[in-house]
């Protein structure tokens, strides 16, 4: 029988030892064992009406997939995921499921909720071990041809959508690794880079192509592809890093947050001479920001060997938007937290970092958003000794793209503008989704615009009566050249 | 996967020049843009400018000069080896118009990405003039493929061994003064692009130079290749390479471009001793 506490929290995840972890680069959180998934599964109550599949963008049906591990049989488990998700064993990582899923749990009222993202991680990672196959039966081939630009979680969902219902998919990726900020920004001890290129297999077994060193806009223009392919998607995230604009921030020494976690995770600059990229790994660290993308650079730059990592946040820590387990890891590893600062300026020596200028703040009235402004406090300026200052204050719109793109609609800011519900944009047959729509937000909500954007174009290129005329011009000619090369690898 | 189709030593025993099979970049390139290439697995992106594009022969060159451990690493490949990753084209070209008269100048590697921008700016009209400096003729690279392009080189060594002795603000100044110029362009080391715009600062020509300070992956996303111009922070791969070198901050490039010196250091010396040089 289990006990009252059993009955009102989580069965505790398996973790590397905190002590052990700060120095790898091998994943913290180990995963449960089929009896540990088996009993949490046992606390869901079976909700007639699951408020929990509310809360999650794409619907995962929650209940039946958790039954299903109860009763041991998890092919069945990951079966039922993944008609509604495609990337579980990321998003069961990943999400922040304590404001989705878990947060509507009906147990989440007197204890804590089932622990739906453990849960959907461990079917994941069974199947995957298991190997049984994610090759999902795939329609006839319709002969319709679908671009996509970015392998990020939007372009990957659409793209794994319209494949199955038998269009022609090639995505069109910058970098020379498909998964985009799943490969380049989320670092390895987070999500384990084979599970990103396991998924990303999957795709390409489908048939999906993927076009690796292709920035759109430079190589190839959004209208070349629309002459060439019945539809286009673009996905290509809010890439481009924000700085502060204090003194100092040309520093040796002081990195984006994008930069930093490229070089360890594209890069594998943790491995440094082995792999050729280098990195500054830094004594003190000091980390400008409180989102996921923060926390992350403060545990990587601990994991480089830093003496001292500590993240700077200007409001407390209830606004940290990080999840709420990482900042948990983060504080077990040792990372110091310094709340209600600001960074005013970088001091310099010999061309590299000395220290970072801080302010201590204090919470005023709510602005916009609804949280309290934080204000600085008079003549509280002091200084923190620092040789690294990561700067993860937020991202906005790549431009290359949009500038490049003929009556493409763009919002202020620079972001796409795109129906909610169907990803068009402002010209026919062009549809976008994920965070170059949105700004920055999460890997579920990408993906829950690159299935809805799947949606509509299925239905678009239904509702188109016959192929479009397309006059033979010499570059289509070189591209389908290429894409044939890619095609014969 | 890029396949290598000719390469050549153009100046022993540091300097080559590559021709790589790229059918879709060679039709999409222009002058001034560059390429970023990974040349294995464990590779660093570096980036290299385009020495020469060729859409009728669907091939790009590229001229490499092997200072550090990707670079030397590269002048052992050969003809017929492939290149992991090539990626462009990147960066804006250089924007070509008819201005009248354009002097350009070169320097280290920087005499590569000159001879398309040369061949771009005089075949809309402008009289071009080509300077270029070495410290002594055996450095010089590049030299007849310049006088092709242009309708006069001048040479500049420090040792006097070929052209004018002196360095190439020198016959620059002297050009000004004899004959003015409309436009200025400056590429190589950013010590030479400096002095060069500190040169016509005095005569009020428009200088561009093409800036290179150390890169990741060349699309905006990591703010790496971040240089101050005019007071503003400006991404060198996707709003330049190319800024009025009169509003550069050059301290801050040179102190940036110094960012990874031990790091280099330590892969080169590495690489040399597997490699028994
Ligand atoms: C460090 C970090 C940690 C995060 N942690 C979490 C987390 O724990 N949980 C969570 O839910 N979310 C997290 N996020 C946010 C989440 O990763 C993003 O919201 C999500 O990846 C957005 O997906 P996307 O498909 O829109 O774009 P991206 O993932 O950004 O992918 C865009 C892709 O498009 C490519 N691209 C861009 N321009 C072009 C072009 N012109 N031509 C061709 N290709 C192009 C890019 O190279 C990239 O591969 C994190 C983000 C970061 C940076
Ligand atoms: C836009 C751009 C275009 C370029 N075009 C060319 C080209 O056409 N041909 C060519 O040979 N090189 C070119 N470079 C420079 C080239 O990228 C570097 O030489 C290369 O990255 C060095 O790598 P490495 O590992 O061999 O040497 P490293 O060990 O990284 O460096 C060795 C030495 O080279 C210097 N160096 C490093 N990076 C740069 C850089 N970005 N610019 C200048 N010097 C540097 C360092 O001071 C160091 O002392 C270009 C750079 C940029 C940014
Ligand atoms: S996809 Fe994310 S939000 Fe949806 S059930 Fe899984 S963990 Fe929860
Ligand atoms: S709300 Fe919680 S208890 Fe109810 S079905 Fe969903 S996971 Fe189970
Ligand atoms: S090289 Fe990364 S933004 Fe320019």
């Amino acid at each position: 029988m289990p006990g009252r506490n059993a009955m009102h929290s989580k069965i505790p995840i398996p973790e590397q030892d905190p002590v052990k972890r700060r120095s790898n680069f091998d994943e913290v959180t180990i995963g449960y064992t089929p009896e540990m998934a088996v009993k949490e599964a046992g606390r869901c109550l079976q909700c007639r009406i699951p408020s929990c599949v509310a809360g999650c963008p794409v619907h995962v049906p929650i209940p039946q997939f958790i039954k299903a591990i109860k009763e041991g049989d998890f092919k069945k488990a990951i079966d039922a995921i993944k008609e509604a998700n495609f990337l579980p064993a990321v998003c069961g990582r990943v999400c922040p499921q304590e404001d989705q899923c878990e947060n509507n749990c009906a147990l989440g009222k007197k204890g804590e909720p089932v622990a739906i993202g453990r849960l959907e991680r461990f079917a994941a990672d069974h199947g995957m071990k298991s190997g049984h196959t994610d090759i999902q039966r795939l329609a006839e081939p319709t002969g319709k041809k679908v671009a996509i630009i970015g392998s990020g979680p939007a372009g990957l969902t659409c793209a794994f959508d319209l494949v199955r219902l038998g269009h022609r998919i090639t995505i069109f990726e910058a970098l020379h690794e498909a998964g985009g900020v799943l490969f380049y920004g989320i670092p390895e001890f987070r999500l384990p880079k084979k599970i990103v290129l396991h998924e990303i297999n999957t795709l390409r077994e489908m048939g999906v192509e993927i076009v690796n060193n292709a920035v759109v806009g430079r190589l190839i223009a959004v209208d070349e592809i629309m002459n060439e392919f019945d539809a286009c998607f673009i996905g290509t995230g809010a890439g481009l890093p924000k700085f502060i604009g204090i003194e100092g921030e040309n520093l040796n020494g002081v990195y984006s947050a994008n930069e930093f976690l490229t070089r360890a995770n594209l890069m594998r600059a943790y491995a440094f001479p082995e792999y050729d990229t280098p990195i500054k790994k830094g004594q003190r660290v000091a980390v400008v920001g409180g989102g996921n993308v923060a926390v992350d650079a403060v545990r990587t730059a601990l994991r480089l060997g830093a003496k001292e990592a500590m993240i700077i946040y200007r409001r407390s820590e209830a606004e940290m938007p990080a999840r709420n387990e990482e900042i948990h890891h983060a504080k077990k590893e040792g990372v110091r937290f310094e709340f209600l600062t600001n960074p005013i300026r970088i001091i310099g020596k010999d061309g590299g970092v000395k220290a970072v200028e801080c302010v201590r703040m204090e919470l005023g009235e709510p602005d916009p958003s609804g949280r309290r402004r934080p204000v600085p406090k008079k003549d509280s300026a002091f200084q923190i000794p620092a040789d690294i200052v990561i700067v993860a204050i937020g991202t906005r719109a790549n431009p290359l793209l949009p500038q490049s793109t003929d009556k493409l609609g763009l919002n202020k800011k620079g972001y796409i503008i795109a129906d909610k519900e169907t990803g068009q944009t402002s010209r026919e047959g062009l549809y976008a989704g994920g965070d170059i729509v949105t700004g920055a937000a999460t890997v579920i909500s990408a993906m829950g615009a690159g299935r809805k954007a799947a949606r509509a174009i299925n239905e678009y290129l239904k509702s188109k009566s016959s192929d479009k005329i397309v006059m033979p011009n010499p570059e289509s000619v070189i591209l389908n050249q290429v894409l044939n090369q890619v095609q014969d690898l | 996967m890029a396949k290598i189709l000719e390469k050549r030593l153009i100046r022993s025993p540091d300097v080559f020049y590559y021709k790589i099979d790229a059918p879709l970049i060679s039709k999409k390139a222009g002058p001034g843009q560059f390429v970023i290439i990974r040349l294995h697995e464990k590779g660093e992106r570096i980036p290299l400018s385009l020495a020469d594009i060729n859409p009728e022969e669907e091939t790009i060159s590229l001229i490499v000069m092997a200072v550090g451990k990707t670079t030397s690493e590269m002048s052992t490949y050969k003809a017929g080896d492939e290149i992991l990753d090539l990626c462009g084209p990147l960066g804006q070209p250089t924007h070509i118009e008819e201005v009248g008269r354009v002097i350009l100048i070169g320097g280290g590697f920087g005499v590569a990405p000159l001879y398309p921008i040369a061949r771009a700016f005089r075949s809309v009209g402008n009289g071009v003039i080509t300077i270029m400096g070495a410290r002594s003729k055996d450095l010089l690279i590049y030299e007849a493929e310049m006088h092709y392009v242009s309708d006069k080189v001048i040479i500049t060594t420090d040792d006097g061994s070929r052209g004018t002795k002196g360095v190439v603000t020198t016959a620059l100044k002297q050009e000004l003064e004899q004959n003015g110029a409309d436009l200025v362009m400056a590429v190589g080391p950013a010590v030479m692009m400096r002095s060069v715009c500190e040169t016509t600062r005095l005569f009020t020509v428009k200088t561009v130079v093409s800036l290179n300070p150390v890169m990741v992956d060349g699309t905006g996303m990591c703010g790496g290749c971040r240089v101050l111009v005019a007071g503003q922070s400006r991404f060198a791969c996707t709003d330049g390479p190319d800024f009025d070198g009169h509003q550069v901050d050059w301290d801050i490039l040179m102190n940036r471009q110094k960012s990874y010196l031990d790091e280099e250091k330590e892969s080169f010396d590495a690489w040399k001793k597997r490699h028994a040089l």
